[in-house]
């Protein structure tokens, strides 16, 4: 194969090994894992963990596309089905999204891209991953005794009046995992703004430590609304006092107020790193800085900003005043102007690169495309008029998996390849992880397009029961989902092969300009073996090929 | 080389900075930092932030309290007047010296005092329970009376106060089960902040202990530096809450 078809770049494997001392056999034993003050070692935990319950919430994912194969209410009861829903979305929102990227990559990364040791608070770092099995035990265990079936949106007066189901359960492994995301994003924001290495500016972060900086404040600054909105509805519950209760004098709308307040911020947690990953992985695959650098990293604090002045466009048909539903709908189409910058600009820095098309980059062109589609069907929905008709229906559905699957779990997964070499040591196999992410990309259009479709024919969303027209597109979407079952097992496999039988990466075998591939892979304990002095741009390929050229020197 | 190396290392163009390269390496100095100077930087930025998830957590609270005092503003009224304010003010007189104390202990911390530490930790810690104490008596007293929102809450107070030798005017009977919402508020909202003064006097036992074995006498001191901000801020939710539900509306009658 000839130079211009890809940048891998390994080591002779004849005579390649892996670094003797690495974060990996630094320690041994099974206590050196669960006691770590390492930050690597706790993004592996947190790997581990929310590829584990990214299946449990993928298996409920199954069950409601098998039960919607037929018009007819077959496989599940009314009420089974609402549980299997409010689980799949509980799961796949607190437990995989909101730390999918920060918690694995973020935490792996974000001292090394900024050329430190560790984050600023390791003991918090591991409490964080405690909590978050805390609250993930928790919401199993709702589910073991019986499950709940509100949606994950708790909605009231639903959740405290009217439903004999484990909320309270539910809601407290929620309030455990919040705290969980809290202290994940204060240890992001400290560590970002006291610990850069020297010459390492604001303005020479790579742009996944901009995008984690924004997601860490929304976390920050959202998540405690969410723990004390869900302090009320357990009480609500256990006292039967009406907060939220109208025929006690309760406000059903303040819920949404106060719920909507994170978890609309909440979605730009879901994608902000997300973001981050598309940004290293496009500029390292056409070998070029990213376009218009600066106004990235200020979209990503756009974006988080804005984020919090746009949260009632949840609420257009629950009763708020025509003129606060107008004000909302205005403020939501500005989201879409830091999000349409960071997709011009990563165009832009495609155009003219010296593009390859290793899978990290696949899963990047997966993102561009599919996130497009989320964001723009996104601006439909703000749309107040629009709103009106395709609320509540499968067009929401297929808008947010665009957005959260489409985008965030096809950035997560390009990332996870693109770092994999460097959190592992070795290389997966190219070909079979190419064939999972075309499976991927296949698969998911196929699931949710057609749900669009239904959405737009007026399908409502979180029903288990549909009329007869609706079958042919809901079959389609079954067998999307299907193949995206597949999708999701593959790199299952070969990455779980590649730990042994791999090849050996080398420090930098995508040859690019982080930080983080100028050490060894597996990196040490301590990352560096002195504080690395910065002095040149993020993304700067000059400097790598100067570097590498005095390298070679060097050793001759 | 430019300004963001002065933020990571604050003393490179210091020119008066003597003790630097003494190096008086404390063994409360964790390795992932640069320097020590650095390591305390990072405590106390990371306090102010936890602090604005605190603000952000009771401004939950803050703003039910919002709404329904605009809706139920007469019930709001009643209820509000059933709080007895002597109480309250001499609680936020014991708070506020609670805090004072506080403030002396971080200096004592700082000037390397021991004993002057431990003793003031000790008078922070007695005036938090003091605090506690008297809000055990202003609970009891709504247990007493049927304030207690929930099964056995009664209005019959507010339906038909003279009965009960109040100046009140009476309430519509909808409205008076409106008051249930500001118990329900008064409780979550008090409730709340003195979760956080027990969670801060636990906190108190295990730094004063430490302060005796002398562990802030040596120029290590951001535990109690940081947990002085924590107690601060108690203290000022407080100062929130006395008058939101203790002082507004009050009115000669």
């Amino acid at each position: 194969m000839s130079a211009t078809h890809t940048i891998v770049n390994l080591p002779d494997q004849r005579t390649a090994t892996l670094p003797k001392r690495t974060y990996l056999n630094n320690e041994d034993g099974l206590l050196s894992w669960l006691l770590t003050g390492d930050h690597k070692r706790i993004a592996m935990l947190y790997l581990v963990s929310i590829t584990f319950f990214f299946f449990i919430g993928g298996a409920f994912a199954g069950l409601i596309r098998l039960e919607l194969l037929t018009p007819q209410p077959d496989l599940v009861a009314a009420d089974t089905y609402n549980k299997f829903f409010s689980m799949h979305g509980i799961i796949m929102v607190f437990l995989f999204l909101v730390p999918s990227v920060p918690a694995t990559l973020g935490n792996f990364l974000i001292p090394i891209m900024i050329g430190t040791k560790d984050l600023a608070f390791p003991k918090i770092n591991l409490l964080s991953w405690y909590l978050y099995w805390l609250g993930g035990l928790v919401v199993l265990g709702a589910m073991v005794l019986g499950g709940v079936d509100t949606g994950w949106t708790f909605t009231t007066p639903l959740s405290t009046h009217y439903l004999n189901t484990h909320v309270v359960t539910a809601a407290m492994g929620v309030f455990i995992l919040g705290f969980s995301s809290i202290f994940t994003g204060l240890n992001f924001i400290v560590t970002i703004h006291r610990m850069r290495a020297p010459g390492m500016t604001w303005f020479r972060m790579p742009l996944f430590v901009w995008s984690h900086y924004a997601a860490s404040i929304l976390m920050v600054l959202g998540t405690p609304v969410l723990a004390i909105t869900l302090v009320l509805v357990a009480l609500e519950r256990l006292f039967g006092i009406g907060v939220f209760d109208p025929t006690k004098g309760g406000d059903p709308l303040l819920f949404q107020h106060l719920f909507w307040f994170y978890s609309h911020p909440a979605v730009y947690i879901m994608i902000l790193p997300g973001m981050g990953v598309i940004s290293e992985v496009i500029s390292t695959f056409s070998r070029k800085r990213v376009f218009g650098y600066t106004a990235v990293a200020f979209s990503s604090v756009a974006i988080a900003l804005f984020g919090f002045f746009v949260w009632a466009h949840h609420m257009f048909i629950m009763g708020v005043s025509n003129y606060s539903a107008l004000v909302f709908s205005l403020l939501t189409m500005l989201v879409a102007v830091p999000s349409a910058i960071k997709i011009f600009n990563w165009s832009f820095t495609l155009q003219k690169g010296s593009i390859t098309f290793e899978t990290p980059m696949l899963y990047a062109f997966g993102f561009l495309g599919l996130f497009t589609i989320g964001g723009m069907t996104g601006v439909f929905l703000g749309a107040l008029g629009m709103d009106i008709h395709l609320t509540e229906t499968y067009f929401i559905v297929a808008h947010f998996h665009f957005v959260m699957v489409g985008g965030m779990l096809m950035a997560f997964l390009a990332g996870i390849h693109f770092w994999w070499p460097k959190m592992t040591g070795r290389m997966y196999s190219e070909s079979l992880s190419k064939l999972a992410a075309v499976t991927t990309f296949i698969g998911f259009n196929l699931t949710f397009l057609p749900q669009f479709i239904l959405g737009y024919l007026g399908m409502p969303r979180r029903y288990h029961a549909y009329p007869q027209e609706f079958q042919v597109l809901n079959v389609l979407s079954t067998a999307g989902a299907t193949v995206l079952g597949v999708g999701y097992m593959l790199p299952l496999i070969y990455l779980a092969w590649s730990l042994k039988y791999g090849a050996i990466a080398g420090n930098n075998p995508w040859q690019a300009t982080g930080l983080e591939w100028q050490i060894q892979s597996p990196p040490l304990t301590e990352n560096f073996i002195e504080t690395p002095i910065v002095d040149h741009e993020a993304y700067d390929y000059e400097w790598l090929e100067h570097k590498t050229a005095h390298e070679v020197t060097t050793v001759g | 080389m430019d300004n963001a190396i002065v933020a990571t290392h604050p003393h490179t163009h210091e020119t008066a900075v003597p003790a630097e390269h003494e190096h008086v390496a404390l063994p409360q100095h964790r390795h992932h930092f640069e320097t020590q100077e650095q390591q305390r930087e990072a405590g106390t930025f990371g306090m102010w932030l936890f602090l604005l998830t605190e603000i952000m957590f009771f401004g939950g609270l803050f703003f039910a309290y919002l709404l329904y005092r605009n809706w139920y503003n007469p019930a709001f009224v009643a209820a509000s007047n059933q709080l007895s304010i002597p109480l309250g003010t001499a609680n936020t007189a014991i708070l506020i010296s609670s805090g004072f104390f506080m403030a002396l202990g971080v200096w004592a911390a700082e000037v390397k005092k021991k004993n002057l530490l431990v003793l003031f930790l000790v008078l922070t810690t007695v005036f938090g329970l003091a605090f506690l104490g008297v809000k055990y008596f202003e609970y009891k007293e709504k247990w007493e009376l049927h304030h207690i929102p929930g099964a056995s809450f009664d209005v019959s107070q507010f339906i038909n106060p003279h009965a009960y030798g109040l100046k009140e005017e009476p309430l519509a009977p909808d409205m008076a089960q409106k008051t249930q919402v500001f118990f329900f508020l008064y409780f979550a909202m008090t409730g709340m902040h003195a979760l956080h003064m027990i969670i801060g006097i636990g906190l108190l036992f295990w730094l004063t202990w430490r302060a005796n074995r002398g562990e802030f006498s040596a120029g290590y001191v951001a535990p109690i530096e940081n947990f002085g901000l924590y107690w601060h801020f108690v203290d000022i939710v407080w100062i929130f809450l006395f008058p939101l539900l203790y002082l507004i509306n009050r009115h000669p009658v």
